[in-house]
């Protein structure tokens, strides 16, 4: 890790979360081109990625570890069902854990260590002075489910979907800082079904595609995409179940605060094929970055002005910017005085 | 090779039935990629006029990933790899390999799961018993084999599956009746086919009389790509001309020529292979590509599919 985790920071009530200048240098930014469209935008994970960026390991641990770590547990604390897994993903949730435990200790060695006789895994994660021993697939040995343990312990959400008849499903996860998604909702639904509420993309034959190639995903050649919405105050937990704490702050973007509160809120989602259940990992992992820190690069605030100015009129309302959009684009204009 | 190759050693090569050998492979360097049961691999033979690719299923233990081991039947009228395996292959022997990839697993949610095997068919359920063993799952396997040919692994199956296992000695005279065995089974029935095309069509039909959706119908073809009468193929963007002959597939023609395309199953299912066409008639030949998609004849799958015309433009 290039940065040192910092002492914990809150996603919620006084919202005292800060990206360093270093973690603003590293933020993924999204837009590739000045108007944004949807597309197939997939690509190697392939390791190890640019030196210091967020794709230089298979998964990246930052500064905000301990703070999102004990924003999911508070968030379990208030709804366990946010961790959910069918009988038949069990296989797949320790094919998780021997991804992650094995990325963690040989990417993070001074703050992970993993150490194996046979099945008999030792784990140490010295960040939350976690230690564990306990037999590989024999889920007793864990004081958690194996999915929810290892959940607690690694940055970002994931959902385990189990592939039969050339479709996932979405049949294990934990998600606990979803950008307004439930897993409980979309648990046993398919590639389709979960989909259902995105506009225009069935029309352009999107996810047939994405389908078909998301099946066919090989062990040990993992892919990446971006996805991005806006989110007001540094809330991580954008959830349906929770929707009452947070819908109403769209009322609360003003002129005046809209630097401040408005967060571009991108998800660096990675999928792996699991070589023991065949089921696909599929990680979400989540940056915030406030505008007024955004636009410290005058690249990208020029660009986000004009990827916000020509967004279509049906994802301004599917991503439920509508209320505060025209703010961020007023905003926005000074950084592009020729648009 | 689309994929990051492995280097295997031939750790054990034995006869488990009159046409079949079975292969222990083991990592040169490192170790083997855990797997799922009904995985299989891509296994690269280094013939004398050229290289043959074929997939077979791994019919280990896939909770034991520390070896490998594969089946082969030698075919009657050989491509030239069954031949390679059962004539060339020694144990101490070198080989590729691809990793493995599954595009035939058990679907744990189903019910009960009937495993209908024929010959060397019965490879991937060999991966899939100890798994279902471990799972208490509710199952059966139908093993339909002719002894004086194949039938590997038959009686140490009927030791250890007991009342489960139902073999079909073709060479005795015993027959598998598709309309009885289908007959009367719970909902939440799976089926899982390994074996030659006549028998997954007729499976197909007679579960389409008794009402069975085709999602509780899984099959795996692992046969040769067919024959067909040769064509050119040209290369768009170079104008680089090859020619598949008869017994060749058009993926292998274009390897041969040393043009790469990513490819995983080499059986038409994956879609690794899909390859733009500019001009000229598709035959298709694969289970990947939609109706629709076929119809627009503007992609192949070259690992199985040719060309009706003589010449077919690739758009690469």
């Amino acid at each position: 890790m290039r940065i040192s985790p910092k002492p914990v920071q809150s996603f919620r009530d006084d919202f005292t979360y800060t990206n360093s200048r270093e973690a603003i240098s590293r933020f993924p930014f999204p837009f590739v081109e000045d108007e944004y469209r949807y597309s197939v935008n997939i690509e190697p994970h392939a390791m190890s990625g640019p030196d210091g960026s967020v794709f230089e390991k298979f998964l990246d641990i930052d500064e905000h570890y301990l703070s999102e770590m004990a924003e999911r547990a508070i968030v379990l604390k208030e709804n366990p069902a946010r961790c959910l897994s069918m009988k038949h993903m069990d296989l797949a949730c320790w094919d998780m854990i021997e991804r992650v435990m094995s990325a963690l200790s040989a990417d993070y060695p001074e703050h992970f260590s993993l150490t194996k006789q046979g099945d008999n895994w030792h784990w140490h994660n010295k960040l939350l002075d976690i230690q564990e021993d306990f037999v590989f697939g024999d889920s007793s040995t864990l004081p958690m489910s194996p999915l929810e343990y290892i959940g607690r312990q690694v940055q970002g959400d994931f959902a385990i979907l189990d592939q039969r008849n050339a479709d996932l499903f979405m049949d294990a996860g934990i998600v606990t800082c979803p950008a307004d998604w439930s897993l409980a909702f979309d648990a046993g639904m398919s590639f389709s079904e979960w989909h259902g509420p995105v506009p225009m993309a069935r029309e352009e034959g999107i996810f047939e595609r994405a389908l078909k190639y998301l099946t066919a995903i090989q062990v040990g050649r993992p892919v990446r995409r971006l996805n991005w919405t806006l989110t007001i105050n540094a809330r991580m937990d954008t959830s349906p179940e929770t929707y009452p704490s947070w819908g109403n702050e769209r009322t609360s973007v003003t002129p005046e605060n809209v630097a401040e509160k408005v967060h571009l809120r991108v998800e660096v989602q990675v999928l792996d094929r699991m070589p023991r259940s065949n089921a696909l990992m599929f990680s979400i992992r989540t940056y915030l970055i406030s505008l007024e820190d955004l636009v410290t690069n005058p690249q990208w605030a020029k660009r986000m002005h004009r990827a916000m100015k020509t967004l279509p009129a049906p994802l301004v309302e599917y991503k439920g910017l509508t209320r505060f959009h025209p703010m961020v684009v007023e905003y926005l204009s000074q950084f592009d005085p020729v648009n | 090779m689309s994929t990051d190759q492995i280097k295997v050693r031939v750790a054990a090569v034995a006869q488990v039935a009159p046409m079949i050998r079975e292969f222990t492979l083991t990592a040169v360097t490192g170790s083997l990629y855990p797997f799922s049961p009904g995985s299989h691999v891509v296994v690269e033979m280094p013939g004398e006029q050229k290289i043959y690719r074929n997939a077979y299923s791994l019919l280990s233990d896939s909770h034991d990933a520390s070896a490998y081991r594969i089946a082969v039947r030698l075919q009657d009228n050989s491509r030239g790899g069954s031949v390679f395996m059962h004539q060339q292959v020694k144990e101490g022997d070198e080989l590729l390999i691809s990793p493995p990839a599954n595009l035939f697993i058990p679907q744990w949610n189903a019910q009960k799961h009937i495993l209908l095997a024929a010959g060397v068919g019965i490879t991937p359920f060999m991966s899939y018993l100890p798994e279902m063993q471990r799972r208490q799952a509710d199952f059966e396997l139908h093993y339909l084999f002719r002894s004086k040919q194949t039938g590997a692994y038959q009686l140490e199956l009927a030791e250890q599956l007991g009342q489960r296992f139902f073999s079909y000695d073709s060479d005795q005279a015993q027959r598998c009746n598709i309309s009885e065995l289908l007959a009367d089974r719970p909902l939440g029935t799976h089926i899982y086919i390994c074996g030659p095309e006549g028998l997954i069509k007729d499976v197909q039909s007679v579960a389409e009389q008794l009402g069975w959706p085709d999602s509780v119908i899984h099959f795996e073809e692992f046969a040769a790509p067919k024959p067909g009468k040769p064509f050119t193929v040209e290369l768009k963007s170079t104008g680089k001309t090859v020619q598949v002959g008869e017994s060749e597939s058009l993926l292998e023609a274009l390897e041969e020529a040393e043009v790469a395309v990513p490819n995983l199953c080499r059986g038409g299912v994956c879609g690794q292979c899909a390859t733009p066409v500019a001009e000229g008639e598709i035959e298709h030949r694969d289970n990947y590509l939609s109706v629709d998609e076929k119809a627009r004849q503007d992609c192949v799958m070259p690992c199985v599919s040719r060309a009706h015309s003589d010449r077919l433009v690739l758009d690469i």
